[in-house]
């Protein structure tokens, strides 16, 4: 049975969460990639936030707190009453983030990240300080996951394009699997050391 | 010649929208092998519900649509200006459309031409050929799977590879090794081995144009494809890398000649979404077949 987690979410409820788990999210969530994440360390978090940015900065804040940021590049319809639907929305592989990701995770006061693939030991650790958890959603099941996205509520650096920009959404029963925990474990790395010692024995025969 | 336009947009929305039945196969006997109840029982099975979804609502399977690819072979007389115009008129129209997504991004400003037109973008490839009439393949290449390929130079001492099969295998196990889930396993893995850096690379991603099931005529690259499939499955990386027995739904290889003095072995990995259509047109008929 999955977990049912809706945004805001607490601390205590990610600290319940070990990897392994199935989680069914419901909320309002921001879509965040690659450029996304540079645009955040660039502007608010290594850098003074200029006067053009500051409105971005001030829905970010208030939105990400407790929230969740997804690794994903939609493909978006303008329907024929002018709102935005999303068509297809399945994550990206997050590890391109992986240098930005625990400074955002702590900076915003973030809950989870969903991306694929997994993260890095940087993101672990920030997951452990501050209470946060990595989500993995099923890489290219992009139709599926865009009949969980209820409603685009807003997006903003559209001008980063359709794909990097970020998406303001509500989702309902978005399922994902927990691969790395506020515990320190993580799926990867397991994943990652059983593969490695197979390889070596496989590599030994000629 | 004819004016194919509408028929490449038709092209592109099948190759986006609608899995060939070797890779839905594939991914729907991946499934019983795995432990029920799993990570990798769920992801497989969300991945086969995604791909029936797709096909009944005409939506991309996978929202990275990629680098489009076209191979395109023409008879003698054919244009390749009129065709590349036709492709590109296709392209603008199935972005419009919601089938491919804007993915044309300048390398250095990261601007995005929100046409999926740039620079070399799409990949075209033009051959003129014996038969009389045209035919365009097409691949949709997702950025993270590409992102997974890998060229090897052999001998290569931290391997260590030689220059024979033995080391083509063993660069072979080391990509898929290092790519584990990141290129949306259970993948495909395309091996060009020999030629010059550029050929190697374009004859290993166009092995991904093959049916999964058939056989390479060289029998000793026959051998070894069926091999590293099993081999790279006995790693357990998994369907999303979450664990499991299928990492990879086949392995393709082919040899080009290559100068005495270099020996590459490229990996192009595919995604399961492997989405790859041929386009024939021949006599006012066209026809879209799966490989």
């Amino acid at each position: 049975m999955a977990t049912k987690l809706t945004v805001p979410i607490s601390e205590e409820q990610i600290r319940a969460l070990k990897v392994g788990d199935q989680v069914s999210l419901s909320g309002v969530v921001f879509t965040g990639r690659d450029a996304a994440h540079k645009y955040m360390i660039e502007n608010f978090i290594d850098g003074a936030c200029p006067d053009s940015e500051k409105a971005t900065y001030d829905l970010l804040k208030k939105g990400l707190a407790n929230s969740v940021i997804y690794h994903c590049g939609p493909v978006v319809r303008t329907r024929d009453d002018g709102k935005y639907e999303f068509v297809a929305a399945g994550p990206t592989t997050s590890i391109r983030e992986e240098p930005y990701q625990g400074a955002v995770i702590s900076h915003f006061g973030l809950r989870a990240v969903i991306g694929k693939g997994g993260m890095g030991d940087k993101t672990l650790a920030a997951c452990k300080e501050h209470g946060a958890v990595y989500l993995h959603a099923i890489g290219g099941a992009a139709t599926l996951i865009a009949e969980s996205v209820k409603e685009v509520l807003s997006v903003h650096k559209l001008d980063l394009g359709v794909p990097e920009a970020f998406w303001e959404i509500r989702v309902e029963d978005f399922l994902c699997v927990v691969t790395m925990d506020s515990h320190g474990d993580s799926l990867h790395d397991r994943i990652r050391a059983q593969s490695e010692a197979k390889l070596r024995d496989i590599l030994a025969s000629p | 010649m004819q004016d194919t336009t509408e028929q490449l947009v038709e092209l592109i929305k099948t190759t986006s929208t609608d899995l060939s039945p070797d890779v839905e196969q594939a991914l729907t006997e991946a499934r019983t092998q795995e432990q029920g109840g799993s990570a990798a029982e769920g992801a497989l099975l969300t991945i086969l519900n995604n791909v029936d979804m797709s096909r009944r609502t005409g939506r991309p399977i996978c929202q990275d649509t990629g680098t489009p690819i076209f191979h395109v072979w023409y008879p003698e007389g054919g244009s390749q200006r009129k065709l590349r115009e036709q492709i590109v008129a296709a392209v603008k129209i199935a972005t419009e459309r919601s089938f491919l997504r804007p993915n044309a991004v300048e390398a250095l400003s990261g601007k995005n031409s929100g046409d999926n037109i740039g620079k070399d973008f799409p990949t075209i490839h033009f051959d003129e050929w014996e038969n009389d009439y045209l035919k365009i393949g097409l691949m949709l290449k997702g950025g993270g799977s590409e992102n997974c390929g890998a060229q090897y130079s052999v001998p290569s001492p931290e391997l260590p590879a030689t220059r024979d099969i033995k080391g083509v295998r063993k660069a072979v196990l080391d990509a898929a090794f290092k790519a584990q889930g990141l290129g949306c396993a259970p993948g495909i893995i395309g091996v060009g081995i020999g030629g010059d850096r550029v050929t190697s690379m374009v004859k290993a991603k166009e092995q991904h144009f093959r049916h999964l099931g058939d056989h390479n005529p060289d029998p000793e690259l026959d051998a070894m494809e069926k091999r590293l499939h099993r081999e790279i499955n006995e790693l357990g990386i998994g369907p999303m890398g979450f664990g499991g027995k299928t990492t990879v739904l086949g392995v393709k290889m082919a040899q080009l000649h290559r100068v005495p003095a270099s020996f590459f072995v490229s990996i192009g990995y595919m995604c399961w979404a492997d989405r790859r259509k041929i386009m024939t047109v021949k006599d006012g008929d066209v026809s879209i077949q799966s490989p």
